[in-house]
């Protein structure tokens, strides 16, 4: 299993998850430079997500929608801070309007992403935070909603092909 | 409210421990009810519900008020989805993720 550990912060509001990818640094990062990569990795398989503008980097935005089984779209911005290929990046993910402006009245989810070389592979650490419970309550109601079995479920397709 | 962690699972176990207290809660977290209303619905006296509403307010799983002579009793859905429940959910959204970008990456390796 890639995920080698998931620490839980109660106070800073804060999901840190490490991971190891069998791929070299540039490889990984690659799936977050190429928006047509990232659609595939980003949204749960019933909610698939299409990115549209892709700027990765410091100040640049990159929107998305997600589609609904219902065909709902819901849509999303990150703005970027931080970028530093291919080690780091940071950005908050906010909900967006149809036009992809960032809804502010809404929770954001402050995100910094890290990759470093470990055993000719990948070691990548995933850091969520979020101003208070209610706000990250709001997240999980509005667009997290992805249950493990989906992702379960894709895998095994992966695997028939 | 009980403020450690072993003491409060404790509670909310023993709280959920009991068909009446489950069947209690359910119907609170649906909407507020006087604990009159409640009593209506079991084959007990009233103190008897009383206590149950009571066991279940020490767990924190609902809050009561009055209103006039009535004692209303409204379910806590903060209790039953804690920040420790948000953060699990939230890891769970995650393990789903790393795992496709873990697929993507075997997939584009061939």
């Amino acid at each position: 299993m890639p995920v080698v550990d998931i620490t839980k912060d109660l106070d800073a509001l804060t999901l840190t998850i490490v991971a190891d990818f069998a791929a070299p640094v540039e490889r990984v990062w690659q799936l977050y430079a190429d928006p047509r990569q990232l659609e595939q990795v980003w949204g749960p398989p019933e909610y698939p997500a299409t990115f549209v503008d892709h700027d990765l980097a410091p100040g640049g935005r990159v929107t998305y929608y997600m589609t609904s089984p219902e065909g709902d779209r819901y849509h999303g911005c990150w703005v970027v801070g931080e970028v530093a290929a291919p080690d780091r990046f940071a950005f908050d993910d906010f909900f967006a309007n149809a036009d992809f402006e960032p809804d502010t009245s809404l929770p954001a989810s402050h995100c910094t992403y890290a990759f470093v070389e470990r055993d000719g592979g990948t070691r990548a650490t995933y850091v969520s935070g979020y101003d208070s419970a209610e706000a990250l309550q709001q997240v999980l109601d509005m667009g997290m909603e992805e249950g493990s079995r989906s992702a379960i479920n894709q895998i095994d397709e992966f695997l028939a092909r | 409210m009980i403020e450690n962690d072993e003491d409060r699972a404790d509670a909310l176990f023993h709280a959920l421990a009991d068909r009446t207290r489950r069947d209690i809660l359910r119907r609170v977290l649906g909407g507020e009810h006087s604990i009159s209303a409640l009593a209506s619905h079991y084959n007990m006296s009233f103190a008897a519900v009383q206590k149950h509403v009571a066991v279940l307010e020490r767990a924190g799983l609902l809050t009561k008020r009055r209103q006039g002579r009535e004692a209303l009793a409204r379910g806590d859905l903060q209790v039953v989805r804690s920040t420790a429940a948000l953060l699990t959910e939230l890891e769970h959204a995650w393990r789903g993720r790393i795992d496709r970008i873990d697929a993507l990456l075997d997939q584009l390796k061939e």
